[in-house]
């Protein structure tokens, strides 16, 4: 069922459906899932494991395809594009924030902050100045010389975090973004979060199991068993 | 630029793995490049050989020999330049062990023939005035420390007794393929020797030596040689000197093909290992190579990186085998100059080692590649933590 919203949608999720194959037997992890995201909502997917809300992360992200339904992101149908042109609308429109933070160990935090940067048509000065500025939004422009085995889990989130926000995207989507980290420096991520949704206007997408992550969300969407069961603001 | 960084930084990530691959590889285009230079030496004395000039022998075998008349009559017949002759001696020098190839030659004609043995106008006037006299090449000179004027004993194992001659001449090799281990002296020598001890075998010859006004009438001067002396007491078989030297390669080809082989499968083995490398290395990365997917690189990027680091690790480990080569190779030549006179590695072989290396590289890359281009990006992020 749709949920109506006074602001414009930037995410709009119709009768999404997806199953695996387990042998001869397909095992479906989404059922019929329809709901919109609004332009600068900050939204937490909730449910237990194997709810689905992974794979309806990677499904709004463009890293996996539903089997039907459609998933329409500021006007594109991310379903009818291609391999080559799905990438570049990853590139163009998705940060990406993960659990275990996935940057590349042999570069410092300024390389792996460039990285998405390297598909723009940016010169070098220009790739230059994104990269500190999103080094001075993370609050890390004095590591960015290190790499990410000197950086502590919060710091390696944030540099994660400027890798995601340095091309501007349209939606971020974070899969469990304070998994792995301590208390303190989970609240700081949230924070930046919250930060990087009221005073930037990013729509983040973010899924967890921490209700303390999900409280910095405007909107929380239970999952359970495939389907949306609750919604709470 | 910057994935050019990414990929140097990233081979050396596991810097034992990286450096034994690499090691791996120096070694297998090492003893590939040896073992293709022991090939080549094998073909030394028929890359050598001259397209101006003929080998008359004797149509049987060649451990018959053909009378000292024929001379004449080949010198007349149409299209041939020069004559000249000799008998291989087959001396010992000392003990067996000492083996050189040593020849009983007509010395003006011959060293006329031959303008690859570079030998001093004062040395060749007093070897050829000299009948007990002999030329050595620089190699062999050096491998006895012979020098002028020095008398060299030889054991006759074909022509019994033992022999005298005294260094008159010391050839160097006018180009690098030209053996420099070879050891001339006098027919005329050998032959008043003979006449005295065993006469029947004097006033013959192994092999007749003919100089070709054009080198494309081989064939038809070939034909006349052998026509001239059809149903004599000893018929002719003449054949260009290319011909006569792969009749001696052709009997130990079996070695040739076998050595050949050997040199490839090193190679093939060392494919395997540089692709398991690669396998490892690339199955350790998947959840890396997602990210980079997932970021909106395309497959021919994260394929490049996988292809460029598995053509880093060998071509470096490539070009620090053909480095080492060359030493190797001197070395060994030097060891065993007495079976390859010519030990030399020809640009074949490193053109062979540079092009393997590239294989390796790209085969070893290949699985991998794939494997990693064809994960979809949700499975590879759940190989991350």
């Amino acid at each position: 069922m749709r949920d109506s919203n006074e602001k414009e949608s930037i995410v709009s999720i119709n009768a999404v459906s997806k199953s695996y194959q387990r042998g001869n037997q397909p095992v479906p992890v989404l059922e019929e899932i329809t709901f919109d995201i609004a332009r600068g909502e900050f939204l937490a997917l909730m449910g237990p494991s194997g709810s689905g809300k992974s794979t309806l992360l990677n499904l709004i992200a463009g890293i996996d395809s539903a089997d039907s339904g459609s998933i329409i992101i500021d006007g594109v149908d991310i379903a009818s594009l291609g391999e080559a042109e799905l990438a570049d609308w990853r590139a163009a429109h998705v940060g990406f924030i993960f659990q275990f933070y996935n940057l590349i160990p042999v570069l410092t935090a300024y390389e792996n902050v460039e990285l998405p940067l390297l598909l723009t048509s940016l010169s070098r000065r220009e790739r230059h100045e994104h990269v500190e500025t999103a080094l001075a939004v993370v609050a890390l422009s004095d590591r960015k010389e290190h790499y990410p085995s000197q950086l502590s889990g919060g710091q390696q989130q944030r540099v994660a975090i400027a890798r995601a926000i340095v091309t501007d995207p349209t939606i971020l989507v974070a899969d469990e973004p304070t998994g792995d980290l301590d208390r303190v420096s989970a609240g700081d991520i949230l924070a930046l979060m919250s930060r990087l949704n009221e005073d930037f206007g990013k729509t983040i997408i973010m899924v967890t199991h921490d209700p303390r992550a999900a409280e910095k969300a405007h909107v929380i969407r239970h999952l359970e068993k495939g389907v949306l069961s609750d919604v709470s603001a | 630029m910057f994935l050019l960084k990414l990929l140097a930084r990233n081979a050396f990530r596991h810097r034992l793995r990286t450096l034994l691959t690499i090691l791996g590889i120096t070694v297998a285009i090492l003893a590939f490049g040896l073992l293709q230079t022991v090939v080549s030496a094998w073909y030394a004395g028929v890359n050598a050989s001259s397209a101006t000039r003929l080998i008359t022998r004797n149509a049987v075998s060649l451990v018959f020999s053909l009378p000292i008349a024929y001379q004449e009559r080949i010198r007349r017949i149409e299209g041939v330049s020069s004559v000249s002759y000799a008998n291989w001696f087959g001396g010992v020098y000392i003990t067996e062990k000492n083996f050189f190839p040593s020849f009983a030659i007509e010395p003006q004609s011959y060293l006329a023939l031959y303008p690859e043995f570079v030998l001093e106008p004062e040395q060749k006037r007093a070897f050829i005035s000299d009948r007990k006299g002999c030329v050595v090449g620089q190699k062999l000179a050096s491998r006895f420390g012979w020098k002028i004027g020095d008398i060299i004993p030889l054991k006759g194992t074909i022509f019994p007794g033992n022999w005298e001659f005294v260094v008159r001449g010391i050839y160097t090799g006018a180009e690098k393929s030209t053996d420099e281990s070879q050891f001339f002296f006098h027919w005329a020598y050998l032959n008043e020797t003979l006449k005295k001890t065993i006469p029947r075998r004097a006033d013959q010859t192994g092999i007749y030596l003919i100089g070709l006004k054009n080198p494309q009438s081989a064939a038809e001067v070939s034909l006349a040689v052998d026509s001239a002396f059809k149903n004599s007491l000893a018929e002719t078989l003449t054949e260009t000197e290319k011909a006569f030297q792969l009749s001696f390669v052709s009997m130990t080809e079996a070695i040739v093909v076998a050595i050949r082989i050997v040199s490839f499968v090193v190679i093939i083995i060392i494919m395997v290992v540089v692709a398991n490398t690669m396998a490892m290395t690339a199955r350790e990365r998947i959840g890396e190579y997602a990210i980079f997917k997932a970021m909106g690189f395309r497959w021919y990027h994260v394929a490049g990186m996988i292809f460029g680091e598995s053509l880093f690790i060998s071509v470096t480990g490539g070009i620090v085998g053909i480095l080492l080569t060359f030493p190797v190779a001197r070395k060994f030549g030097d060891v065993m100059d007495q079976f390859f006179p010519i030990f030399q590695v020809e640009s074949s072989t490193l053109y062979m080692d540079l092009s393997f290396c590239l294989i390796v590289g790209l085969v070893a890359g290949m699985f991998p590649a794939w494997r990693t281009v064809n994960i979809r990006i949700a499975d590879g992020l759940r190989r991350v933590g």
